[in-house]
C-alpha cells in the first residue's frame, strides 16, 4: 500500500498546488489528473492494488484538492464495477488491459431526467443497433473523459428498473453538453448535463443485471470511496482548525479548545466507521459468489455509512469554521476553510440522504441484524 | 408445494409489488425484476410475506435473489415452513 500512495506524492502535490484555481474558475483539475495518469493511478485496481490502498488515496488527495480526489473516486468506482464482475465479462478484459496502458478515464452516466433521482430506473434503453441516447443533468468530467458507462433499460420494452449497464469507448459516443456547471462546491468535478449517444458491439453490454452490479459492487465500493473523500475533507478542515488555535496560543480552557476537543472525537469516530465499513467489505468481497453482499442488510450498511459519513464532514467542516473563526471565514487565509465547507456541503445531497433514509426506514422492518 | 402458498405469494405481490402487469399474467419462473419490481416494493414483499405466512426471513434469506421470481419465493417460504 505504501509503494502505491508514495507514488501518487506528486499527484497529491500538484493537486494541492492548483487546488484554488480548480476551485475559483471551476476547471477541470488537469495538472492532478496528469500526473495521476503518469503514476499509472487511474488503473490501479486493474493492475492489483489493494482496494483499500485506493480507497486511502481518495483521502489523500482530498485533503490537498476535493474536486481531484471526488474526480478519481468516481473513476476508480466505474473500474471497480469492471474489475468485479470481469469473470461474467469476457470483453472486458481486452478493455481492461487497455485502460491499464492507454490510463483511460472513465465517466459514469447513472443521472436521468424523468426518474426523479433513483438510479434504479432509466427511461433511455438500449435500441435495436446497439445504439442509444440518453439525458443526463450530471456527467461528471464528461467532457474529459475517455469513456463512459452508462445505464439503461435493457430493451425498449423494458420496464424502467430492468436495467444494464454499457461500457462505451469515446470513439463511439458522442457527448453533447447540454448545461452549464457553476454551484456552490464540486466545481472543478465540471459535471454539467449532456447528451449521451453511442452505438457499441452487443458484447459492450455487461451480461448483468444492474441491480445486482448495484447491491454487490456500485453501491458499496460507491459509498465506501466517498466516504474516503469526505474524511479527507473534513480531515484537512479539522488539521487547519488545530493549527490556527495552536498560532492562537491558546492550548486549553477556552470555548474554541473545547470544540476543537469535540471536533476530534467526531473526527475519530467517523474515521473508526468508514475503517469498520472498509474491513468489512475487503472480507466480504473476496468470499466465492460474495454472499454476504446479496443481503439486504449489507445494503443497510452501506446505506447508513453514506448518511453518517457525508453529514459528519459538513458537521466538522462548519464545527473547524467556528474554531477559525475570522480567519476560517476569510478565503486568502491559510486557516480558510471556506472552499472545504463548501465542497463537503453537497455529500449529503447527492445520492440524497433524504432517499436513503427512506429506504432505509423500510429496510430497518425487515432486516433482523441491525 | 401447495396450490395455496402460491395464491397467497400472488396474493402479497399483487398488494405490494407495485407490479405494472396483473400478477395473475406472471409465469412462475418470471423475473420480477424486469417485470417492474422496484427494490424499494421488494421490501414491502418481504413484510407482506412474513405476515401473510407468519414466518420470519433470516438475513441471509434477505436478498434479491430470493425475491426474484415466485418460485424462488416459493422455495424460501416452503423452508421456513418445514424448519
Amino acid at each position: 500500500m505504501t509503494a502505491f500512495l508514495d507514488s501518487l506524492s506528486a499527484a497529491a502535490a500538484l493537486a494541492g498546488e492548483h487546488a484554488e484555481d480548480v476551485d475559483a474558475h471551476s476547471r477541470f483539475p488537469k495538472e492532478a489528473l496528469d500526473a495521476l495518469r503518469e503514476a499509472r493511478a487511474l488503473s490501479a485496481l486493474v493492475d492489483g492494488v489493494p482496494f483499500d490502498a485506493v480507497a486511502r488515496a481518495c483521502e489523500l488527495l482530498a485533503r490537498r484538492c476535493s474536486a481531484t480526489a471526488m474526480v478519481f473516486a468516481m473513476h476508480q468506482i466505474q473500474v471497480a464495477v469492471l474489475v468485479q464482475h470481469r469473470d461474467a465479462w469476457p470483453w472486458v478484459e481486452t478493455y481492461l488491459a487497455d485502460l491499464s496502458r492507454e490510463q483511460r478515464l472513465i465517466s459514469s452516466v447513472t443521472s436521468e431526467i424523468g426518474t426523479g433521482g433513483d438510479m434504479g430506473r432509466s427511461v433511455a434503453a438500449v435500441e435495436p443497433g446497439w445504439t442509444f441516447t440518453k439525458q443526463a443533468p450530471t456527467v461528471s468530467y464528461g467532457e474529459y473523459a475517455d469513456d463512459y458507462l452508462t445505464t439503461l433499460r435493457r430493451t425498449p420494452d423494458s420496464e424502467p428498473s430492468d436495467q444494464v449497464t454499457v461500457l462505451s469507448l469515446g470513439s463511439q459516443t458522442t457527448a453533447t453538453k447540454v448545461s452549464n456547471w457553476d454551484t456552490l462546491g464540486m466545481r472543478g468535478t465540471c459535471s454539467p448535463g449532456f447528451t449521451i449517444s453511442a452505438t457499441v458491439a452487443p458484447e459492450q453490454v455487461l451480461p448483468i443485471p444492474f441491480g445486482q452490479i448495484m447491491n454487490e459492487t456500485l453501491v458499496p465500493v460507491s459509498h465506501l470511496l466517498w466516504a474516503h473523500v469526505w474524511m479527507g475533507i473534513a480531515g484537512e478542515a479539522f488539521e487547519r482548525a488545530r493549527r490556527c488555535t495552536r498560532k492562537s496560543g491558546a492550548t486549553g480552557g477556552t470555548a474554541k479548545t473545547q470544540r476543537l476537543s469535540e471536533l476530534h472525537g467526531d473526527l475519530v469516530a467517523t474515521r473508526a466507521q468508514v475503517a469498520e465499513a472498509l474491513a468489512r467489505w475487503q472480507r466480504e468481497s473476496s468470499e466465492p459468489d460474495r454472499p454476504a453482499l446479496q443481503t439486504m442488510s449489507a445494503v443497510l450498511r452501506h446505506n447508513v455509512l453514506k448518511t453518517s459519513v457525508s453529514q459528519a464532514a459538513a458537521r466538522i467542516c462548519m464545527g473547524a469554521m467556528e474554531v477559525c473563526g475570522i480567519a476560517g471565514y476569510r478565503n486568502d487565509s491559510p486557516y480558510s476553510i471556506g472552499r472545504l465547507l463548501r465542497d463537503s456541503l453537497s455529500a449529503p445531497l447527492m445520492i440524497a440522504n433524504e432517499r436513503l433514509h427512506e429506504h432505509n426506514a423500510a429496510l430497518l422492518m425487515v432486516v433482523k441484524e441491525t | 408445494m401447495s396450490p395455496d402458498m402460491e395464491e397467497t405469494i400472488r396474493t402479497v405481490l399483487g398488494e405490494h409489488g407495485r407490479l405494472p402487469v396483473p400478477v395473475q399474467q406472471l409465469g412462475e419462473a418470471d423475473d420480477l425484476y424486469q417485470a417492474g419490481m422496484s427494490s424499494h416494493a421488494s421490501i414491502s414483499v418481504m413484510l407482506g410475506l412474513e405476515d401473510a405466512f407468519d414466518v420470519e426471513f433470516p438475513d441471509h434469506m434477505l436478498t434479491r435473489e430470493v425475491f426474484a421470481s415466485i418460485s424462488s419465493m416459493k422455495t424460501a417460504v416452503g423452508e421456513l415452513l418445514a424448519s
